[in-house]
Formats: structure tokens, C-alpha cells, sequence
């Protein structure tokens, strides 16, 4: 008995010595979801992609946005420069929203209305406001505070054969979620999932990353869909063409663009 | 009344085949052109109980449908292009089909400069749905009968230049004259005081070298405030009528501006300020009853977000008259005076509903000083991507003195219907 005593303790032991340094390998929550903010929203210096969005109400009936993204890292600052041209629908067709987005203050936000030849700035306190009638917000298309939530690593497990961290976020102030719980991948560092949930606890958004590639040098999701689940509304979104470090400029992102494409980027 | 909508509606659908059948034959044979328009019926009811002279649009001051198609190109490297908008309008209100060029300009652009010519939509400014250094030509009768916020804008005829050395935008509009679409008896009903049965002509500015429309602005950001100066040696381009002779005749007398405005992010909200000097060079003195006297123009505009998906915009603005004495003196008896500092303050609250395919929109001019208003109501419903329809009304009142409340006598109801493709 006593050798096989010694075995099972060398054993407990062994896995204690294997547990310990794997546990204490884990990054914390917070460096987690920065992490994922990162690969998520800022991946390469710039980015281009052409957006292809689809509306989808609980009768099945479609609407469509087709959209040229362009998105620049000016500095090392988080601040971000978004550029987002409507290819379509028709009755949209030209229309160009333009974003300055800073990591601690609202964004900066502008729309051109190409019939009018009209530059309008507009009011940008609404991050959880829907993206052009979709179930994604303004911050789910160009990215959260780490600071905005408190986070917690709930647990480690695998979620469509990939190793994943599921991370409970909690908003420090009162909005539309009142927590949420994302999936992210222990490697990619990308959200593969999250649930969000109401002020009742009951489920009311799920994300789900339907398509993720590698574009370059990082791993891109490049299919995804946000289901409202008490709606039954659901908006499927597939970028194509992705491509990142283009060598895109600061002065892209300002009002001489906005009023006339850059057609290098704009196709 | 109803005989002239059913000869439209049929006019108006071999129209729309025409118009179809056109863009699908040159779709398919041209390269890199985007095609795209659409047909819309708009029609809008007056509402206000009156008895209409001859020869006004009475119960239906706008009745029409109308097909838009629209042409985009590029060189292949991308530094030349061209757009043409044209419609074809079927008008009942005052039986007549036309064909009118909305835009059709040509454009090069280089690393630090892009030049434009032919007819453009041009708009500066920051306020909304109130100009003062955008002084570009404007369609009144477009906005006062309902039709779609696009049609407020005429294009000029101009050459246009932008120049971006470093971080600013310099712009340069040499431009022919081009009058607004002012409201005239064909559609409207107004007080008029200028001597009934005199036949009536207007003289529009030439193409002398004086006469040239030439407009600059000098624009760019101070962190992230919007910073611009103005300047415009145009015309007034309402008529400004006299009796001469045996007749009336409405000439646009010039008209020189300087301005600045800014904008930026205060609080939760964007803060917009404007303001503009209007020199009347032919009325100096302002002693000249039918020339607009030289004025001060300013406003104050503010818009936030109240809550997911509503928004409120409010603006106070004023125009302080020059040489007012001169101008009581001098105006002749039966014209109504206008105030020494006109003041006027808008609304609108914008309500998004139904994923955004339901849009309440609710704007209103208040005549602080004039002591009139005018209220623009409207709901739009997107069926889906290509079809929308959209209710409103333009309801005038208060002081008939005032330039809303003159307006009264053509409150109307409307009703748009575009198909877009």
C-alpha cells in the first residue's frame, strides 16, 4: 500500500505543481477584455473593409446595407478614426459617417447627406444607441471602455472546439444590459460569443462570431450576427475584403472626404 | 382637378417605364457608370378654407410624380468623374411636364486640390433650415409644399475649387446667377401689395464680368471644433419689385456678405454658432423701399439626444436691420413694416421607431418678433429598402404680418410616395 500511497501523493502532488502555475498563467479579467478590445477593434495601424449588413425582422423580411469601413489607430493614444461609406441601399447611396472616437470622452460624429451636399455634425452621446436601425449598437461596431464595466473571469471552457475564457462584465452605470458574458478566445483573443442580459436578468442580445479568419497578420471575425432575442429581430453582418496596414491617412478622416470619397479606398 | 391627377398618374407611368427601361439598356452597356434613381408621386391639399383667385393651384397646390435617374462615374485611377440628376417631372398642379437638370457637373481631383464644374448643390453653414453665409439658391415652394428635404436646394451653375494646403479647406465658387423658387400665385395665396394687373417680368443679373457670383470659405478644425470664414459677392435672390413705367419689374439687386461660424461638442450635445454681415451695396442708406437694407445676421443653435433614438435641435436666431429709421421713412403706405431685429426660434424633435423605419419628425419655426410660426409635422414609413411613404403637413400661422403667417392661407397636407432603385 505504501508505495501506492507515495504514488497518489507524488500524483496530488504533481497535479497541485501542473495547476498552480497554469492557473497563475491566467491573466486577469480586465487584462483579458483588453486584450480582446484589441484584436477585436484595433487590429493592424488602419483597416479597410467592404461591410455588408443585413436586417433581418422576425417575418424574415431583409434590408440591406452595403458599406465601405475604413478605420485608422492614429497614435498609441486608443483614439480611433472611423469612416464608413453607403454603397446602399439606393435611397442612402453616398451617404458617409465620419468618427473621431476617444477612449474617454464621446465621440465626435459627423454625416454627409450627398443630395444636399450637406456636412452635419451630430449628437454623439448615444454609443448604445442601434447602428442604422440594426441590433448592433455604435459601440458594438466601433468598440467599448475597458474602463465602462467591471469584469470578472467567470470560467475556462470550449466553445465550438476553441479554448475560451467566459469573461461577466457588469456596466458601472446604469444602461440598456445588466451584465453580459463573453466568450473570448484564449488564443486569438476574439469574442466568439456574448450574452447580454436585461435589468431582469431575462437574455436579450446574443453575438455570435459565425466566421472567424486569419487577414494578414491577425485573426479577423468575418461573419457575425447579433440576434435580440426578445424581438426576434436579428441583423447578420459578413465583411469582405478585409485588409489591414493599407498605409491609410489622417486626412482621410476629416470633412474634404467626407463631402468627396476617397475613390482610392472608396469602391 | 381629378381628370388632371388621372392624365399625371398615366403620363407618369410610361414615364416611369421609359425611365426604367433607359437605365437598364445603359446599365448593361456602360462600364464603371452607376446608375441608380427612383419615382416618387407627391401631392400635397391645401387645408385652409379659401377662395382661390384664377389661375392659382387651389386644392391641390402640389400634384406630381416624378422620375429621378441618376448618373456616377470615375476614371479608372479615380482623379476624374462626373454626375448627372435629372427628373422628369409630370406637374398637374399647374399642368406642365418638364425635364430639369438637378446637377451635372464634371470634377478632377488632385493630392491637394479637386476642382468642379458644371451645376452643383453646394450648402455651407451650420444652421438648419436657416442660412446666413450659405447664400446658394434655394427652392421655398419645394420646402412650403412638403416635398423631400433634398429638393430645398438648387444647384448653381458654378465653377468650383477646394485647396487643401496642410490642415485647412479653401473654397472657391464662381457661380452664374440663379434666382430661388420663390412662392409666386401660381401655387400660393399671399397678401400682395404692388398694384394689381400690371403685367409683371423680372430681370435676372447677366453674365458680365460684374455680375459673376463669387463665394469663398476658409474652413478647418481646432481640435475638435470646426472653424469657418465666409464671404459671397451674389444677389438677393428673391425679386425686389418696382412699378416702372407700365409695369412691375422685379430685378435682384446685389448683395455682398462676410461671415464665421463654429462648432463643436459642449456637454452632451453640439453647439453651433453663426454669424454674417449682409451689405446691400445698391441701398446703402436704405432709403430704397423695394432693396432689402444692409443687416446683421446670428444665430445660436444646440442639439442632443434625449434618448435612444430622439433628438432635439433648437436654435434662436435674429437679424438686426441697418438704417431702420430710413427704412420706416421711405417704406410707402400698404406695406407691412418689419421689425427692427426680426427674431425667430426653431425646433425639431426626431423620433426614430421600428428598427428606424418609422420616422416622427416634428419642426418648427416660432416668430418671436413677428408674432407668426410655422409648423412642419411629419411621419415616414419605410416598407422596405426601395419603397417609403411619408405623411406631413405645413401648417402657417399667427400675424399675418409676418413672413410665416403671410403664408397662412396655404396650409397643406402631403403625401410622398418614392420608389427608389
Amino acid at each position: 500500500m505504501k508505495p501506492l500511497r507515495r504514488i497518489a501523493l507524488l500524483g496530488f502532488a504533481a497535479a497541485v505543481m501542473v495547476s498552480i502555475p497554469a492557473r497563475a498563467a491566467d491573466p486577469s479579467a480586465d487584462e483579458i477584455v483588453k486584450r480582446s478590445l484589441e484584436a477585436f477593434y484595433y487590429a493592424g495601424s488602419d483597416m479597410r473593409a467592404k461591410v455588408q449588413m443585413k436586417l433581418i425582422n422576425p417575418q424574415g423580411q431583409i434590408r440591406q446595407r452595403d458599406m465601405t469601413m475604413l478605420r485608422l489607430n492614429p497614435g498609441k493614444s486608443g483614439d480611433q478614426r472611423y469612416y464608413i461609406y453607403f454603397h446602399g441601399p439606393a435611397d442612402v447611396k453616398g451617404t458617409s459617417f465620419l468618427v473621431w472616437k476617444y477612449p474617454a470622452k464621446d465621440s465626435d460624429r459627423w454625416i454627409f447627406i450627398p443630395t444636399l451636399r450637406l456636412v452635419k455634425r451630430i449628437a454623439a452621446d448615444d454609443k448604445r444607441s442601434s447602428f442604422v436601425g440594426s441590433d448592433f449598437t455604435y459601440e458594438d461596431v466601433s468598440g467599448r471602455n475597458l474602463e465602462d464595466e467591471t469584469h470578472a473571469l467567470a470560467r475556462k471552457e470550449d466553445l465550438g472546439g476553441r479554448p475560451t475564457y467566459v469573461i461577466e462584465s457588469k456596466p458601472k452605470v446604469v444602461v440598456d444590459y445588466s451584465r453580459r458574458l463573453s466568450w473570448i478566445d484564449r488564443e486569438r483573443w476574439l469574442p466568439l460569443k456574448e450574452e447580454y442580459f436585461d435589468a431582469r436578468n431575462e437574455p436579450q442580445r446574443t453575438f455570435v462570431a459565425d466566421k472567424v479568419e486569419q487577414k494578414g497578420k491577425y485573426w479577423t471575425v468575418t461573419a457575425r450576427s447579433m440576434k435580440n432575442l426578445q424581438s426576434a429581430h436579428r441583423t447578420e453582418v459578413v465583411f469582405q475584403e478585409v485588409e489591414y496596414d493599407v498605409g491609410l491617412k489622417q486626412d482621410i478622416f476629416t470633412e474634404r472626404y467626407l463631402r468627396d470619397a476617397p475613390s482610392q479606398w472608396i469602391r | 382637378m381629378i381628370r388632371a391627377m388621372r392624365r399625371a398618374a398615366r403620363a407618369a407611368a410610361s414615364m416611369v417605364a421609359v425611365l426604367f427601361a433607359l437605365a437598364s439598356y445603359v446599365t448593361a452597356a456602360a462600364q464603371g457608370v452607376a446608375w441608380d434613381g427612383f419615382a416618387q408621386s407627391h401631392v400635397a391639399g391645401r387645408t385652409s378654407r379659401v377662395d382661390c383667385p384664377t389661375g392659382t393651384a387651389c386644392d391641390f397646390p402640389a400634384a406630381e410624380l416624378r422620375g429621378q435617374l441618376k448618373a456616377e462615374g470615375r476614371n479608372s485611377p479615380g482623379n476624374a468623374g462626373f454626375l448627372g440628376r435629372f427628373d422628369l417631372v409630370r406637374d398637374a398642379a399647374i399642368d406642365d411636364t418638364r425635364l430639369v437638370t438637378r446637377e451635372a457637373f464634371g470634377g478632377l481631383t488632385f493630392e491637394k486640390a479637386a476642382a468642379r464644374l458644371g451645376r452643383q448643390v453646394i450648402t455651407w453653414g451650420v444652421g438648419d433650415l436657416l442660412f446666413i453665409n450659405d447664400t446658394f439658391p434655394r427652392d421655398w415652394v419645394a420646402l412650403f409644399t412638403g416635398q423631400p428635404m433634398q429638393y430645398l436646394k438648387l444647384g448653381s451653375d458654378a465653377f468650383k475649387l477646394n485647396v487643401f494646403p496642410g490642415a485647412a479647406n479653401l473654397e472657391l465658387v464662381i457661380a452664374d446667377f440663379r434666382p430661388d423658387n420663390t412662392p409666386t400665385s401660381r401655387r400660393f395665396i399671399f397678401a400682395d401689395p404692388l398694384p394689381a394687373g400690371l403685367p409683371r417680368r423680372v430681370v435676372e443679373p447677366g453674365n458680365g464680368a460684374g455680375e459673376l457670383e463669387v463665394s469663398g470659405r476658409l474652413s478647418g478644425y481646432l481640435d475638435n471644433w470646426e472653424l469657418a470664414g465666409y464671404f459671397s459677392r451674389t444677389h438677393f435672390r428673391s425679386p425686389a419689385w418696382r412699378v416702372a413705367g407700365t409695369g412691375v419689374v422685379g430685378t435682384f439687386p446685389r448683395l455682398d456678405t462676410v461671415g464665421a461660424s463654429v462648432t463643436g461638442p459642449l456637454g452632451k450635445g453640439v453647439l453651433s454658432l453663426e454669424a454674417g454681415y449682409y451689405d446691400s451695396p445698391q441701398d446703402r442708406a436704405g432709403r430704397d423701399p423695394s432693396i432689402e437694407n444692409s443687416q446683421f445676421r446670428g444665430l445660436v443653435g444646440y442639439s442632443r439626444q434625449l434618448w435612444e433614438d430622439a433628438t432635439l435641435g433648437l436654435q434662436v436666431y435674429g437679424e438686426r436691420m441697418r438704417n431702420y429709421a430710413a427704412y420706416r421713412e421711405t417704406l410707402p403706405a400698404g406695406f407691412p413694416a418689419k421689425d427692427h431685429v426680426r427674431k425667430v426660434a426653431t425646433v425639431r424633435f426626431t423620433h426614430l421607431f421600428a428598427h428606424q423605419t418609422i420616422t416622427f419628425n416634428f419642426f418648427a419655426f416660432l416668430g418671436l418678433s413677428e408674432k407668426d410660426r410655422y409648423l412642419i409635422p411629419s411621419l415616414r414609413y419605410a416598407f422596405s429598402d426601395n419603397l417609403w411613404t411619408e405623411a406631413g403637413a405645413n401648417l402657417f400661422g399667427g400675424k399675418r404680418e409676418g413672413m410665416f403667417g403671410s403664408m397662412q392661407d396655404n396650409r397643406n397636407i402631403y403625401l410622398t410616395v418614392r420608389y427608389a432603385f
